[in-house]
């Protein structure tokens, strides 16, 4: 199906994943999220239905208004492509809900994923996931990107839309994954609670 | 009449600008001191058919903020308007 021809009164829940949408021009997202497409995904959002938004998906979906903040080019302005350890930092979104672990490991890989809120308060309120050491301590040693107090998900107040820019897709299966950590697929699992 | 209208993009003061400290501290600081800082933006030229250059630089606005050009959390814009004499730009 043609991304175009897309119903969402079809669908309970969409997947915006990574990806160079119209090549990263102008911003990372910027231009998908000015697309016919994206209105609907927000009419999906504003129904309470399920919206996730992976690497470009987050950027696309807080280019689109979907999500609070903003996500500039990192401080380095490298792409960066490793793998980090994440403090769950909020458990009442649709992947993180009755989450059991604290400490998760996931890769990055992107050039634009510097979050920033003109609100600090706000920012804390809506993060999800943070960049941090192996035993969950969040440290400006740790922030990858240069992010806000080292933020690398946030999602809305009710949690049924959320964006990151760690791949849990990338962290799914013990094959493909760094020492066969399996913590994406985790995450994906929340989505049974929600 | 055509206009050249420019659109500059930047970094709002408080939200920092790794591509225009890098230049300040590995170019400019070289050659002067006079510098205090510098900042590195995009820049977006548009050739406008407009009735006056207020107009132009309207319509330019109007395309920089329906049209998201620049993310109003993180950026401010700069909009100047050129009438195209010769039309060699």
């Amino acid at each position: 199906m043609k991304f175009k021809d897309f119903d969402p009164d079809k669908y309970k829940a969409v997947v915006l994943p990574g990806g160079f949408s119209f090549g990263d021009y102008l911003r990372a997202g910027s231009i998908a999220a000015s697309t016919e497409t994206m209105k609907k995904v927000k009419q999906m959002a504003d129904e309470g239905k399920v919206v996730i938004g992976i690497c470009n998906g987050f950027q696309i979906l807080v280019e689109g208004g979907l999500l609070e903040g903003a996500l500039l080019p990192n401080l380095n302005l490298r792409f960066i492509s490793k793998w980090v350890y994440l403090k769950v930092g909020r458990k009442d979104t649709v992947l993180t809900k009755g989450f059991e672990k604290d400490i998760i490991k996931m890769p990055i890989a992107h050039a634009e994923g510097r979050y920033y809120h003109s609100d600090a308060e706000r920012a804390k309120r809506l993060a999800v996931l943070y960049y941090a050491g192996q035993d969950g301590t969040v440290d400006e040693k740790y922030n990858p990107n240069g992010s806000l107090f080292n933020i690398a998900s946030v999602a809305n107040e009710e949690g049924n839309v959320i964006g990151m820019m760690p791949h849990p897709e990338r962290a799914s299966f013990k094959l493909t994954s760094l020492d066969g950590v399996t913590d994406g697929l985790l995450l994906f699992r929340g989505l049974r609670k929600w | 009449m055509i206009y050249k209208v420019e659109l500059i993009i930047l970094n709002k003061d408080g939200i920092r600008d790794p591509e225009g400290e890098t230049i300040q501290k590995y170019v400019v600081e070289k050659i002067s001191k006079n510098v205090n800082s510098t900042r590195a933006g995009k820049y977006i030229l548009f050739n406008v058919e407009s009735s006056s250059p207020e107009d132009a630089e309207k319509t330019v606005k109007r395309i920089a903020e329906e049209g998201r050009l620049y993310n109003p959390i993180v950026h401010k814009i700069i909009v100047r308007v050129n009438r195209d004499e010769d039309g060699d730009y």
